[in-house]
């Protein structure tokens, strides 16, 4: 329970942060870690696989998806000392703290002499993998033709028509 | 240890969606529109595996990665679209991009 609270506040806190920062790589760090402890939170309440899947698709694929972006939108002139000032090691405390935060949690939870988490029962992959592959097959269905959607327009919206995109700067800057 | 009621999880996934949605209307950069639009997306997914984990099915986990594949095909999309619209506007501010060719 103790374990709870300490997630929830860092879950709020770092969100608060992600929101409110001006800066958006710090942003994306506090995301991280906002995102990281909901994972442990999912942890607790029984749903580990849930758990690894938000540390492995939120906070590992969407987020760099996201720096990339960033990446890609501040290049230029004077870029480069825009990174230096991002890799201020100043700017890391907070989330380190955070993070350490939620380690040490983690820690604690699975460490050798373990009381049981929770009265919960565990809900394994295996049980959620029949229920996906049983009644859920339509949705396993729909989300794979979501995701080819996805795919189309990000590559459809990502396409360079550089010629085209001239002359449709020249019109709109008009 | 006692257990973890359901409906602390439920306020949790609350108040992360409220902070969410402040996010949202208070921001103007469209990145971080997208960012906070990820954490209300999160805190649904939260909200889902709490039900799930009060009644003990797996159908809350099974909602929760039906919520992960939407936030990432739609993380996929936003983005390309805040890359077109800073090619075309040179800006990521929302306010910026109010005119419409049709």
């Amino acid at each position: 329970m103790t374990f709870f609270y300490i997630s929830a506040a860092v879950a709020l806190i770092s969100s608060v942060l992600a929101i409110s920062r001006s800066n958006a790589v710090h942003a994306l760090l506090y995301a991280i870690v906002s995102l990281l402890s909901v994972a442990l939170i999912f942890f607790m309440l029984g749903a580990p696989f849930a758990a690894a899947l938000e540390v492995v698709i939120y906070a590992g694929a969407i987020m760099v998806l996201f720096v990339f972006v960033i990446m890609m939108i501040s290049s230029g002139p004077g870029s480069t000392q825009q990174e230096r000032r991002w890799m201020n090691f100043r700017l890391w405390i907070g989330p380190s703290v955070l993070s350490a935060v939620l380690i040490i949690e983690l820690f604690a939870v699975i460490s050798p002499p373990r009381e049981p988490m929770s009265a919960k029962p565990v809900i394994e992959s295996k049980q959620v993998g029949i229920a996906l592959m049983g009644p859920y097959m339509l949705g396993v269905e729909l989300s794979s033709l979501l995701l080819t959607a996805g795919l189309v327009g990000a590559y459809h919206l990502g396409k360079r028509k550089d010629d085209a995109a001239q002359t449709e700067d020249v019109t709109i800057h008009d | 240890m006692t257990s973890v009621p359901a409906e602390y999880g439920l306020i949790l996934a609350a108040l992360l969606f409220a902070i969410g949605l402040a996010g949202v209307l208070a921001r103007r950069n469209i990145i971080f529109i997208l960012l906070s639009i990820e954490i209300m997306l999160n805190a649904a997914g939260l909200a889902f595996i709490s039900a799930g984990s009060k009644w003990g099915q797996a159908d809350g986990q099974v909602m929760f990665i039906f919520i992960l594949v939407m936030a990432a095909a739609e993380v996929s999309v936003g983005l390309a679209i805040v890359l077109q619209l800073f090619h075309r506007i040179r800006t990521v501010n929302s306010d910026e991009a109010n005119t419409m060719r049709g």
